[in-house]
C-alpha cells in the first residue's frame, strides 16, 4: 500500500486516504484543436515503465489534488508537488536525476 | 552425485534423440504441408483433412499413459522443442502468453502460415495466462464484444479435442447477480441483446440463483439479490494448459518458440517492420504481432507509437482447497467480487482492479478486503475459511476498457492488446481474430477493436450494463 | 509406538489432563499440548489422507510448515476446515475429524489411486480425459472434484467475530525467538516504537529445545528475563500467538493475531487482523528444517528430527520406542542425542557424509548410539506406520542393505532460512552454498517509497546456523534498520560447533526410477522426485512451469517442506546450477489467514456505510419498501396492507396527479459554486449558457464529461451574482463535486470559484400536485407563492408553517410542484406537518418509482435510464440545452468528433405498444438481416418502459436509429422470450404535452 506525501496539509497518507488520477500535465485540447491532438490528450498515455508523472487527490484529507513522480517498476517516490504545476519541477527532475544519471524528461 | 549423472546423460542423450527425429518431422511437415493447410481441425476452412497434429506429436491418451506407465514414464518427449531463432520468418509473434501461442497456432492451422517464432521474454504462459481466475463467458452486451467472446468460448468447447491436450474446460455456468434495480434492469438488457448475438443467456430469478449456488446468501441486509444474469454455457477452464496445449501443437507445426529471449528493439525499413532486435539476437520478419499485455506500451514504444492504455494491477486469491460446495461461477459487481471453485478445490476469488500505474505483479491490500469483504457478506460460509495465496498481475486499461486487436501506424505491424481484466476468456477467440488481421488484413471479429476508434469517439463500452448513475 | 514420557516437556502442564476427541474418540491430553503432541502421546500418528494418491499420513513436523496433519476443528457454525494439528493448542471439549478420507482415515476407498498411482504421473490429467468431450464435464471432473479438496465445506454462517487493528511504529519485529528478542532489546533501548510479534504461544524459539546456554543462564531462564527487561519498556509492544502474514509496499505489513483459538469460551474476537505501518521491519522468522528424499519417507513415523526432538523437549512425546535418525548436517545429531536422554533406544544415525566430525558427532559417539557414516536409507518401509529403514551406501542404487527395526525416523537434510517475508514485496535471494540454501541478499531489498531497503533480517532467517551469529545479526539489523550504533553487550554463548552438511538431495545417489517413484517432495500434494524429473523430460523447465506441472508446493504449506528439495532435483535434471533456476514467487499469507479476519467486522449492517435522509425513521414506520440508491435507502414505494408494489405505485400515482403528493427528495445533490468567476466556471460545467441566469431563477442544465457523454443533469438556481445552487442526481453528488474540484484545481486554477457538497445540510421536500399551492397556503407562508409572485422555474426564501425554507418552482411530474429545502435538523418536523395539514386533500407520499413513471409520463429524462454513458444530448433531442453561443464547454470538442457530430445516431423517441401492453425492460429494436459477425441486426433499444396508471397503458422511452422522422412508424421489438412485441414510435411526452399542468 503505497505512502504519499500530501504537499498541501503535509500529511503523509496511507493509500487508502487518496484518489489516483492518471498521468499528470497532460495539456487540454479544447473546440478547434485537431483530432489527433484531442485524441492525443484525451486518451494517449505514455505509460512509462518507470518514473512516471500522475495525479492524486487526497480525498479523504484535505481534499486537494496534487502531482507526484513514482517509479511505476519499483514505486519508489520521488517526490510530490502542486497540482498548479505545468510541467515537473526543476528540484524534482534533479531529485530523479541524482538517483538515476541515465534518466531523462521525456 | 556423479554416478546419478549416468542415467541423467542416458535421457538426456534420448532427448536428443527424440528431438532430431522432431526436428525432421517438423521440417518434412512444414516444406510438405505448408502449401496446403496441414493441421485437421473440426472449426478451421479445411474441414475434414487429415490430422497434421498426430503424426507431428506424440498423441496424448490413456492409452499412450499406460504405456508409458510400464517404463515408469521416462518415454514422454519434450511437450515443445526448446529451438534457437532462426534468420527470418515469415511472422513473428512477440509475446508466448495465451494470445500470443493461440495467434500462431491459427496462423498456421487457419492460414497455412507455420514459419512463425512466438518470441517469450520470460516462460511460455507466464503473464496474465497463468494469473487470472480463469472465467469464461461471452454474456457481453455490445455487438463486438458479444460477437468475440462467444467465438472464443464455443472454441473453447473444443480445445481439448483440437489441441489434444485437456484444458479442462468445464462449462458450469456463470451468474452475475443483479443487487439494484438500476442493475437488473442492466442485465435484463444484456439478455435481450444477447438473445439477438446467438450468446445463450437468461435472467433468474433469486429463487433460481441460491438452486444453483446453494452456498449464497440471498437477503444481505444492504444488497439483497433481486436476480441474475446466467449463461449455463459460461464456466471454467484449466489456464497454465491454454497456454501449454497451444505451445504444444505450435511447436508440432514446426513453430519456433524461444523463451528468455527479451525483444530490445523493432527495426521498420520506409514505414514498414524489417526485424527486429532481441536478447538472442536479431531476427527478420514480414509480419510482426505484438501480444504483451501488461507491458503493450512498452514494446509498441518500440515500435514508435503510443496506444491509449495504462498498466494496472489486478489481483486475485485462493482459498485452502475443501471438498465441492460451488458448482458455479458468481459474480456480484455492485459488491466488487467474484468466485468460482477449481477442480483442485480452492475458492478461486477475484475483485477490481488498483487504480494506479504499476508494473510490479503487487497490488494493495485494501483490494483484497474490499473483495473479501463483499464474498464474505454474499457467500457467509467462507468466512471460516482461509486465504492460502494472494497475488497480482498486470493488466492493459484502454481508454474505453474494450480490447485493441488493430493495425499499426507501422506497416505490416500488428498489436492485440488492452484485454483489461477479461483476457482469458477471450484467448482463443482472440488468436483467431488477430491471425485473421495478421494473414488477410482485415477480420469481421477484429474490425470494430480498431486503434482508429478513439479518434473517431466510437467506443465500445461494456460498463453500461453495469451502469453508474441513478 | 508413540506415547507420553514419564519426565520432560517445558510446554506442558502434568496436573492438567485435557479431553478432547479426535474422529468421536475421546482422548486426553496436557494442559499445554499442542492437539499434535495429545495425538502423538495417544499413538495416533496416522491423521489423514493425502491430496492425490490418498495415503496413510502422520505428523511431519511440529510447526506452521506442516503438510500432513490437517484436520476439522469445532462443530456447526464453528467448524473450521484444514487446521493444522502442530499449530493448534489444546482446549478442553476440543472437536477434531481428520479429512479427505471415506469411510474412514484406517479404510479409504481413495486409497485406489494409490495402487494406480503409476498411472497417475504428475499431469496425467492433461493427456486423458480428452475423449469423449461431454465426460469431461459430466464423469471425469466430477470424480476428480470430489476425490480432491481437502476439508469439508464450513455451511453455516460464522457464529464468531473478527477486527482490524491499526499500528504505527518505528520498527516491526517478525519471530520472538532470541533473535527477535534481542533486536526488540536493542531498538527498544533506542527509544524506537517497536512492535514485535511472534506466531506461536511460546518465545524463544529453538534456543531452549537446543539446549544453548545465554550469559550463564538456561535458554529458558534469559528469555524470561529478556521478557521481563521487555515489558519494562513502554515503547516496545509484544505480541505472541501473532503472526506475520505479508509485507506490502511502502512498509505496510499484516500481522495476523489469533485471539481465541486456544480458548474458544472466551467472549472476544476470534482473530484480529493487524494492519501495520512500519518505517522498518526486520524478519527474525527463523528457518524451517527440510525433508530427505528417499523411498517411503512419506511414511507415518517418519517426520522431521527437528519435530522428533520438539515434541520430546517441549511436552515430553516420543514419536517412537525405537528410533532412526537420517541427517546430512550436524542438527540432526541433537534429536538423537535428546532421544537417548529420553530414555528412548536410537538404533542408529544415518550420515551420508563419509567423514563428518564434530562436537555433536562426538557427543552422540560417547553416548554409545551406532553412527553409519557415509549410508543412506534405502527405503523405508511400513504401510500405516513405519516398521524399518534398509540402508546402504549413499553412493549406491540401494539395490542391497541391512534394515534396521524402527517405528519412528528423524530426518534432516538441512535448514531453509524463512525468506517468504522478505521476499513478498521484491527482496531478492542468494544461494548459500556452504548451508545449500537460499537467504536475503542485503544488496537487493525491497524498496520502500524513499528507494531504501525498509526489510531486514536476523538470525536463522539470514541463515545463521547458531545462537552466537544469530544474536549478532540481530543487533547488526537494528543498527542498519534505525541508522544508529548499537552499544549493548551479547550474552555469552555456550553452544556446540557445527560442521559442514553435505548437499543431499535424493538417497541413495543412484536410486533408480522404481524407487525415485516413492521418494515424496510434496507430502500434501503427492509429488514425487520422479513427477519433477517427468516434468524437466517433458520441457516444463521452468520452475514456474515444473510447480504448476507437478503442483509441488501448491499446498497449503505453500511448499515450506518441499520447494528447495525440489528446486534441487529440478537443476539435477536440467544438469543447471539451483540458483540458475531459481524460485519460485513468494506471495502473502505466511500461512493461511481467515477470510474473516481480512473481512473485519464489516459485514451485516455495517457491511457498507447506509446514508438516511432526516425523513428515513418516517418512511420506515409508515412500511416503506426500500431500494438502495448507492449509499443511500430509498422508499420504492409505500404499500398498503393487501397492496403489492404495483399497486402501491399505482395508488400514490393517481393520488399525486389527482390531488397532492409528497416525495422526499433529501437524496438529491446539493453543491453551492461561489466566487467572483462562478458563472464563468457554470458556463464550463454545463453545455447551456448559465452564467446569463437571472438571481431568483431556476435553469434546467446538462453536463457532459470531456469525452462528451452526458453525465448528469439538474435544476440551477442563481442565488445570487456571485453564487450558484447545482442540483444533481443523488447517485451524482460527490462524483460531480469531485469533477468540479478536479477541473477547479488542475486546469482551471485561475478561476476564483470556491464549491461546497451541502447535499446533506439540506432536507428537500417535493410537494407536488393540483392542491400543492392550497397546501402550503394552509400552512401559512411569509412569502407570496402564487403563479405571479413564483412563476414556473424561479424560487424563493420564504417561512413556511414557522419553517425557514428555500421554495423552488420546478417540476419532474409536469404537475404543479414546489420543491422546498429546510434545514437537515427540521426535516422530519416539517416533513410531518405537511403530512397532518395535508390531509385533507388526502396527501400521499409516493416512492422512486412513482417519481420514475410521472417523469416518464412527461418524458424527461433519467440520468442512468436514458443514458448509459455512451449517450450525448443530441440523442436525446436536448440540442435546445446546448448552446451555440459558447466556445468552450466540457464535451464540445468531443461532440465534434466523427462519430458523434453524425445524424445515423440513435435518437430518443415515445413507444406505444400496438395492444397497450408495456415494453419489457432492455427491449431491442431489430433490424431485418444479420451483420459481419452472424448476429441479427439492431436498430434501437428501450431506455425506459413503465405501465402508466395515469393513461392506463404500458408506455416507453427509446433510442432509434433516425427515430424523429419515422413519427408512426410500427417497428418490432424482443420480448425476452424468442419471440417479438410490435410498437409505434411516437412522442416522448405521453401527457401534458402543453404543460398546462405544471404551469398553475
Amino acid at each position: 500500500m503505497l505512502l504519499l506525501t500530501c504537499p498541501y496539509c503535509g500529511v503523509s497518507a496511507d493509500e487508502t486516504e487518496l484518489s489516483p488520477g492518471g498521468e499528470a500535465h497532460l495539456k487540454r485540447f479544447g473546440p478547434g484543436s485537431s483530432d489527433e491532438d484531442f485524441e492525443g490528450y484525451l486518451f494517449m498515455r505514455h505509460n512509462q515503465k518507470g518514473v512516471h508523472f500522475e495525479r492524486w487527490r487526497h480525498t479523504y484529507g484535505c481534499g486537494k489534488w496534487f502531482l507526484a513522480a513514482r517509479c511505476t517498476a519499483t514505486l519508489e517516490v520521488f517526490g510530490t508537488y502542486s497540482a498548479q504545476t505545468p510541467e515537473p519541477p526543476k528540484e524534482i527532475i534533479a531529485k530523479i536525476q541524482a538517483k538515476r544519471p541515465d534518466w531523462s524528461l521525456t | 552425485m556423479t554416478q546419478s549423472r549416468d542415467h541423467l546423460a542416458q535421457a538426456r542423450k534420448a532427448r536428443q534423440e527424440m528431438q532430431e527425429l522432431r526436428f525432421a518431422s517438423g521440417r518434412f511437415c512444414a516444406q510438405i504441408c505448408r502449401p496446403q493447410y496441414p493441421f485437421a481441425s473440426r472449426t478451421g476452412p479445411n474441414r475434414g483433412k487429415f490430422s497434421g497434429v498426430s503424426f507431428a506429436m506424440r498423441h496424448y491418451s490413456v492409452f499412450a499413459i499406460v504405456k508409458e506407465a510400464l517404463g515408469y514414464h521416462q518415454g514422454w518427449e519434450r511437450a515443445w522443442r526448446n529451438p534457437t531463432p532462426k534468420a527470418q520468418y515469415d511472422a513473428i509473434i512477440i509475446g508466448a502468453g495465451g494470445h500470443g501461442l493461440a495467434t500462431a497456432y491459427y496462423l498456421g492451422k487457419n492460414f497455412g502460415i507455420t514459419n512463425v517464432a512466438v518470441i517469450e521474454k520470460g516462460w511460455l504462459g507466464g503473464g496474465n495466462t497463468g494469473r487470472n481466475t480463469t472465467i469464461i463467458r461471452s454474456n457481453y452486451l455490445q455487438d463486438p464484444s458479444a460477437a468475440i467472446y462467444e467465438k472464443s468460448r464455443s472454441l473453447y468447447e473444443t480445445l481439448s479435442q483440437d489441441l489434444n491436450y485437456n484444458i479442462m474446460f468445464s462449462p458450469r455456468g456463470v451468474i452475475m447477480l443483479a443487487q439494484t434495480e438500476h442493475e437488473k434492469r442492466g442485465y435484463l438488457r444484456t439478455a435481450h441483446a444477447n438473445s439477438l448475438q446467438g450468446v445463450e443467456t437468461r435472467f433468474i430469478t433469486p429463487r433460481e440463483v441460491k438452486e444453483l449456488c446453494p452456498i449464497i446468501h440471498l437477503e444481505g441486509p444492504r444488497y439483497p439479490v433481486l436476480g441474475g444474469l446466467w449463461q449455463a454455457r459460461g464456466g471454467t477452464a484449466r489456464h497454465d494448459a491454454v497456454a501449454w496445449g497451444y505451445a504444444r501443437a505450435c511447436s508440432a507445426m514446426g513453430m519456433d518458440i524461444i523463451q528468455q529471449c527479451e525483444v530490445t528493439a523493432i527495426h521498420r525499413e520506409n514505414g514498414a517492420v524489417s526485424a527486429i532486435e532481441t536478447t538472442k539476437g536479431r531476427i527478420g520478419c514480414n509480419k510482426l504481432g505484438i501480444v504483451v499485455a501488461g507491458h503493450s506500451s512498452h514494446v509498441a514504444d518500440m515500435a514508435g507509437f503510443r496506444l491509449p492504455i495504462e498498466s494496472v494491477a489486478l489481483q486475485a486469491l485462493v482459498s485452502e482447497p475443501i471438498k465441492p460446495c460451488m458448482d458455479v461461477v458468481v459474480m456480484a459487481n455492485t459488491v466488487h467480487g467474484y468466485m468460482s471453485q477449481s477442480d483442485k478445490g480452492e475458492m478461486v476469488i477475484g475483485g477490481g482492479a488498483d487504480g494506479y500505474n504499476n508494473y510490479t505483479q503487487r497490488g494493495s491490500f485494501q483490494h483484497i478486503e474490499e473483495t473479501v469483504r463483499a464474498l464474505v457478506e454474499t457467500f457467509p460460509m467462507i468466512s471460516r475459511l482461509k486465504m492460502l495465496r494472494q497475488w497480482g498481475g498486470i493488466v492493459d486499461m484502454t481508454g474505453d476498457r474494450s480490447p485493441i486487436i488493430s493495425k499499426t501506424p507501422v506497416e505490416n505491424c500488428f498489436i492485440n492488446c488492452g484485454w483489461g481484466t477479461g483476457g482469458f476468456k477471450a484467448i482463443p477467440g482472440s488468436g483467431w481474430a488477430m491471425a485473421e488481421l495478421m494473414a488477410k488484413g482485415h477480420s469481421p471479429l477484429a474490425d470494430e477493436f480498431g486503434l482508429n476508434r478513439f479518434r473517431e469517439g466510437r467506443f465500445i463500452d461494456e460498463s453500461v450494463a453495469a451502469g453508474v448513475a441513478h | 509406538m508413540s506415547h507420553r514420557l514419564p519426565q520432560g516437556g517445558r510446554l506442558i502442564d502434568k496436573a492438567r489432563t485435557v479431553s478432547f476427541e479426535f474422529n468421536g474418540q475421546k482422548m486426553r491430553g496436557l494442559a499445554g499440548d499442542t492437539l499434535a503432541s495429545a495425538l502423538l502421546a495417544e499413538d495416533q500418528m496416522l491423521v489423514g489422507r493425502s491430496f492425490k494418491y490418498h495415503r496413510p499420513r502422520g505428523i511431519v513436523a511440529s510447526g506452521a510448515e506442516e503438510p500432513n496433519a490437517l484436520v476439522g476443528l469445532g462443530r456447526d457454525a464453528r467448524f473450521e476446515p484444514n487446521q493444522r494439528v502442530t499449530t493448534t493448542e489444546l482446549f478442553e471439549g476440543l472437536e477434531a475429524q481428520s479429512q479427505n478420507h471415506w469411510p474412514s482415515l484406517e479404510n479409504d476407498i481413495g486409497v485406489v489411486n494409490n495402487y494406480l498411482a503409476r498411472f497417475l504421473p504428475a499431469g496425467f490429467y492433461y493427456k486423458t480425459f480428452i475423449h469423449p468431450r461431454p465426460f469431461w464435464k459430466h464423469v471425469f471432473e466430477p470424480i476428480i472434484r470430489q476425490s480432491a479438496g481437502l476439508g469439508k465445506a464450513p455451511k453455516d454462517r460464522d457464529a464468531d467475530r473478527y477486527e482490524h487493528f491499526y499500528a504505527h511504529v518505528d520498527l516491526l519485529i517478525i519471530g520472538g525467538g532470541i533473535a527477535g528478542l534481542q533486536a526488540a532489546l536493542d531498538a527498544g533501548k533506542q527509544g524506537k516504537r517497536v512492535l514485535l510479534v511472534e506466531q506461536t504461544a511460546h518465545w524463544g524459539g529453538r534456543a531452549p529445545v537446543d539446549g544453548i546456554e545465554l550469559g550463564g543462564k538456561s535458554a529458558d531462564d534469559w528469555i524470561t528475563a529478556t521478557l521481563a527487561a521487555l515489558g519494562k519498556m513502554k515503547n516496545v509492544t509484544l505480541r505472541n500467538r501473532t503472526m506475520g502474514a505479508g509485507v506490502y509496499d511502502h512498509g505496510y505489513a499484516l500481522a495476523y493475531e489469533r485471539v481465541t483459538d486456544h480458548a474458544p469460551s472466551v467472549d472476544a474476537p476470534r482473530h484480529r487482523l493487524w494492519r501495520i505501518r512500519a518505517a522498518r521491519i526486520i524478519t527474525a522468522t527463523g528457518a524451517i528444517e527440510r525433508p530427505l528424499s528417499f523411498a517411503g519417507n512419506d511414511i507415518p513415523g517418519v517426520m522431521l528430527a527437528s519435530a522428533l526432538r520438539d515434541y520430546i523437549v517441549n511436552y515430553g512425546v516420543a514419536a517412537g520406542k525405537r528410533i532412526v535418525i537420517a541427517t546430512n548436517n550436524d542438527d540432526g545429531y541433537r534429536s538423537a542425542l535428546v532421544a537417548k536422554e529420553a530414555g528412548l533406544e536410537v538404533a542408529a544415525v544415518i550420515d551420508p557424509r563419509p567423514d563428518a566430525t564434530g562436537d555433536l558427532i562426538e557427543a552422540a559417539r560417547s553416548a554409545g548410539i551406532a553412527i553409519k557414516q557415509g549410508m543412506a536409507i534405502a527405503e523405508a518401509q511400513g504401510g500405516k506406520r513405519v516398521t524399518g529403514v534398509k540402508i546402504c551406501a549413499q553412493d549406491s542404487d540401494g539395490s542391497t542393505g541391512e534394515v534396521i527395526a524402527c517405528d519412528a525416523v528423524g530426518m534432516s537434510g538441512g535448514w531453509s532460512p524463512v525468506v517468504h517475508l522478505w521476499s513478498h514485496c521484491g527482496g531478492k535471494l542468494i544461494w548459500d552454498e556452504a548451508q545449500a540454501c537460499f537467504r536475503p541478499d542485503p544488496t537487493r531489498p525491497p524498496l520502500s517509497h524513499d528507494g531504501e531497503g525498509f526489510v531486514f533480517v536476523a538470525g536463522a532467517a539470514d541463515g545463521h546456523s547458531t545462537a552466537a551469529a544469530s544474536l549478532k545479526s540481530a543487533q547488526a539489523a537494528v543498527a542498519a534498520a534505525t541508522g544508529q550504533a548499537v552499544k549493548s553487550r551479547l550474552p555469552k554463548v555456550v553452544e556446540p560447533e557445527l560442521g559442514a552438511l553435505a548437499p543431499i538431495w535424493i538417497m541413495p545417489a543412484r536410486a533408480p526410477i522404481q524407487k525415485r517413484a516413492k521418494m515424496w517432495l510434496d507430502f500434501q500434494n503427492d509429488v514425487k522426485v520422479s513427477d519433477v524429473q517427468l516434468a524437466a523430460r517433458e520441457g516444463y523447465e521452468s520452475v514456474e512451469h515444473t510447480k504448476r506441472y507437478t503442483t509441488l508446493g501448491m499446498a497449503t504449506d505453500q511448499g515450506k517442506l518441499s520447494n528447495i528439495n525440489g528446486l534441487a532435483v529440478l537443476a539435477d535434471a536440467l544438469q543447471a546450477q539451483i540458483p540458475a533456476v531459481g524460485t519460485t514467487t513468494f506471495r502473502p499469507p505466511y500461512t493461511p489467514i481467515s477470510m474473516g479476519a481480512i473481512a473485519g467486522e464489516a459485514r451485516g449492517a455495517v457491511f457498507q456505510p447506509l446514508r438516511r435522509t432526516p425523513i428515513f425513521d418516517w418512511h420506515v414506520e409508515h412500511g416503506a419498501d426500500f431500494e438502495p440508491v448507492g449509499q443511500w435507502r430509498r422508499p420504492y414505494c409505500y404499500p398498503r396492507a393487501g397492496e403489492d408494489r404495483h399497486a402501491a405505485v399505482t395508488r400514490e400515482i393517481n393520488a399525486t396527479r389527482g390531488s397532492l403528493g409528497l416525495l422526499d427528495a433529501s437524496t438529491l445533490g446539493k453543491i453551492i459554486v461561489k466566487g467572483p468567476d462562478a458563472g464563468r466556471f457554470m458556463d464550463m460545467l454545463y453545455t447551456n449558457m448559465m452564467s446569463t441566469l437571472k438571481p431568483g431563477r431556476c435553469r434546467y442544465g446538462l453536463m457532459c464529461n470531456e469525452n462528451g457523454f452526458l453525465m448528469d443533469d439538474g435544476v440551477v438556481a442563481r442565488l445570487d451574482e456571485e453564487t450558484f445552487l447545482v442540483h444533481t442526481t443523488t447517485g451524482g453528488a460527490d462524483h460531480i463535486h469531485a469533477h468540479m474540484e478536479d477541473w477547479l484545481q488542475c486546469e482551471w486554477w485561475d478561476f476564483k470559484v470556491y464549491t461546497a457538497n451541502v447535499t446533506e445540510r439540506w432536507a428537500q421536500v417535493a410537494v407536488v400536485g393540483p392542491n400543492a399551492r392550497k397546501l402550503l397556503e394552509k400552512l401559512g407562508s411569509d412569502t407570496d407563492l402564487s403563479a405571479e409572485a413564483l412563476p414556473f422555474m424561479a424560487w424563493t426564501d420564504a417561512k413556511i408553517g414557522g419553517f425557514e425554507a428555500r421554495v423552488f418552482r420546478i417540476s419532474f411530474s409536469g404537475e404543479l410542484s414546489f420543491e422546498i429545502a429546510v434545514p437537515a435538523s427540521q426535516g422530519l418536523d416539517f416533513w410531518k406537518s405537511l403530512i397532518e395539514a395535508g390531509a385533507e386533500w388526502n396527501i400521499t407520499p409516493y416512492g422512486t418509482e412513482g417519481l420514475h413513471v410521472m417523469r416518464a409520463e412527461k418524458g424527461f429524462i433519467m440520468i442512468g435510464d436514458e443514458t448509459d454513458g455512451t449517450v450525448i444530448p443530441q440523442d436525446l433531442g436536448l440540442d435546445w440545452a446546448i448552446s451555440k453561443k459558447k466556445e468552450d464547454y466540457l464535451g464540445k470538442r468531443a461532440q465534434a468528433r466523427s462519430f458523434m457530430d453524425n445524424p445515423d445516431r440513435w435518437k430518443l423517441v415515445g413507444l406505444e405498444t400496438l395492444d397497450g401492453g408495456v415494453l419489457p425492460d432492455g427491449a431491442y429494436v431489430i433490424r431485418a438481416g444479420k451483420n459481419a459477425n452472424g448476429q441479427n441486426n439492431v436498430q434501437g433499444r428501450v431506455t425506459s418502459t413503465y405501465y402508466s396508471p395515469t393513461l392506463k397503458r404500458g408506455i416507453a422511452m427509446a433510442l432509434i436509429h433516425n427515430g424523429p422522422d419515422r413519427m408512426g412508424e410500427v417497428v418490432n421489438l424482443t420480448d425476452g422470450k424468442g419471440g417479438q412485441i410490435k410498437a409505434r414510435i411516437c412522442s416522448t411526452i405521453f401527457f401534458d404535452p402543453e404543460g398546462e399542468k405544471q404551469n398553475v
